[in-house]
């Protein structure tokens, strides 16, 4: 591989997770900060623009996604989403049960409050995780059993995992659910704008940041036909899926967003897919290196590799200081000591851990040559970690 | 008594207390001393190690024989004077491991 050498200003951003903002969202938000400003319940000239401009940034989510308009509402983050949505369906079945299944390796935001719950009720029986294999992908026999038992009444599945980047089979797992009248609730908080927006679900919980929008929005759809309501008073916003007003300018840059990022999505994903398979390969040649996740029912931009003897926090500051920026499932390298739920269900190894997360080519134009700037560097840089620790010879 | 050790007895690596990799870091520098073959019961607190020690063995192809929970409260004798259980002792988790019969001193030669 040849050798690319930065500038030593030049940043490579490889944790996109979070942003950054596609540039033309940008710019709308930028322009909504003007147009939109108003509350849109409001009956003056201002208020009734911008709740036009909020049914506009509506309509073109609900196109994207295959749904109608109204099964759409706008939530405060992908995050509130989930528990919103498991909430809903918990309250609309509550004579049949009270019974969630859900994946292993789904987003914390859905364990910790599905986990939580059961703790309190003190039946552990209420809140059900379904095992993975060394891939991250759920065990599709034992899903059915934890569906086959009494009182079950929510199923939860996310379409990829944001860490190691494996799809989920949601086609069976939908099937498996639907034979026995259980809904399917589905995470696309870490696809959506990257693989295609899936079709199997009774209700969907998005995040407009994986498709390069801002945070600050989170999606939950709610088809006509699933059986969903919060309990409580239920305010009038959004359908009555939250008691947050949406934020216009927030909205239609979304909005915006989604659309650029639709129009380019497959080429963008093809090109993500071999830049991330670069990485895949450079990891994989390093010593004691595991490569994680589906090498092939894989999302695109999405990867994660551990190097044994080496410190998840080291590595993160090695590539840091030699201009890249990576996340890890290792623990220490967030705010908890624990590692990644997710590695840790699949059983592969949680120290050393450095995750890629490929930003779209519209925010980071030069991301061919940051990825072979980062293939390049690693090597170097897991071995720099490992002579510190004095490891590199064991 | 007998000055010849049983054969099988596992040699002891307390890792209580330390973060990985450290006890994994550990596991590797003792199971590369011992050589083929030879036992090794690693005494671990950290939940990293709960992954990272079978990852481990499966990585370098030692045998993980065995996995136990130990709950060590009865080392806690004045729980005033403890500030740090994990540091203390306390709860931990026994890993028994058999060293690869490949030499470890050639790790391409490992699986």
């Amino acid at each position: 591989m040849a050798h690319i050498s930065l500038q030593p200003s030049r940043r490579v951003l490889l944790d996109a997770s979070s942003g950054p903002l596609h540039p033309a969202a940008r710019d709308t938000l930028l322009a909504a900060l003007d147009a939109g400003w108003a509350d849109p319940r409001r009956l003056h000239r201002e208020g009734r623009q911008a709740r036009r401009l909020l049914d506009q940034a509506r309509e073109v989510l609900a196109a994207g996604l295959g749904v109608r308009p109204p099964e759409v509402s706008f939530l405060p983050s992908g995050p509130t989403g989930l528990t919103h949505g498991v909430s809903g369906l918990l309250y609309a079945a509550r004579r049949r049960g009270a019974r969630v299944v859900a994946g292993a390796v789904e987003h914390s935001s859905l364990l910790v409050p599905g986990r939580h719950r059961a703790a309190m009720a003190e039946d552990p029986t209420l809140f059900e995780e379904v095992g993975v294999d060394g891939f991250g992908r759920i065990d599709l026999a034992a899903w059915e059993v934890a569906l086959g038992r009494p009182g079950t009444v929510v199923a939860a599945l996310q379409s990829v995992n944001g860490e190691i980047g494996t799809r989920q089979p949601l086609a069976s797992a939908r099937e498996a659910a639907a034979r026995r009248g259980i809904p399917l609730l589905v995470d696309a908080m870490a696809g959506l704008g990257r693989d295609p927006a899936p079709t199997d679900f009774d209700v969907l919980v998005g995040d407009a940041r994986s498709w390069g929008g801002p945070g600050g929005v989170g999606l939950l759809v709610v088809p006509e036909r699933t059986r969903w309501r919060l309990p409580g008073a239920v305010s009038e916003l959004e359908l009555g899926r939250t008691d947050v007003e949406p934020w216009v300018p927030l909205a239609m840059a979304a909005a915006e967003a989604w659309q650029q990022t639709a129009a380019v999505r497959e080429e963008d994903s093809a090109e993500a897919r071999e830049l991330v398979d670069r990485i895949r390969a450079a990891a994989g040649v390093i010593p004691d290196t595991e490569v994680v996740g589906d090498p092939v029912e894989r999302v695109a931009h999405v990867t994660t590799f551990s190097c044994l003897f080496v410190d998840g926090e080291a590595i993160v500051d090695e590539l840091d200081r030699r201009g890249f920026a990576v996340a890890s499932g290792s623990a220490c390298t967030a705010s908890t000591l624990a590692p990644s739920h997710v590695l840790a269900a699949m059983g592969v190894l949680t120290h050393g851990n450095v995750r890629v997360t490929l930003p779209l080519a519209a925010t980071d134009p030069d991301r061919a040559a940051g990825v072979d700037a980062f293939c390049a560097a690693l090597p170097d840089a897991v071995a720099a970690v490992r002579a510190r620790l004095g490891t590199d010879r064991l | 008594m007998s000055d010849v050790p049983e054969v099988d007895a596992p040699v002891v690596l307390d890792a209580r207390g330390q973060r990985c990799p450290l006890p994994v870091i550990r596991l590797a520098r003792l199971a590369r001393e011992l050589g083929p073959g030879s036992l090794v019961r690693l005494l671990a607190s950290d939940p990293a190690a709960r992954s990272d020690v079978p990852a481990f063995c499966r990585m370098r192809g030692h045998e993980l024989v065995e996995v136990t929970d130990v709950t060590d409260v009865t080392e806690v004798t004045d729980v005033t004077e403890v500030t740090d259980v994990t540091e203390a002792g306390g709860d931990h988790t026994a890993y028994l491991v058999r060293v690869s019969p490949v030499s470890a001193t050639d790790p391409a030669a490992a699986p």
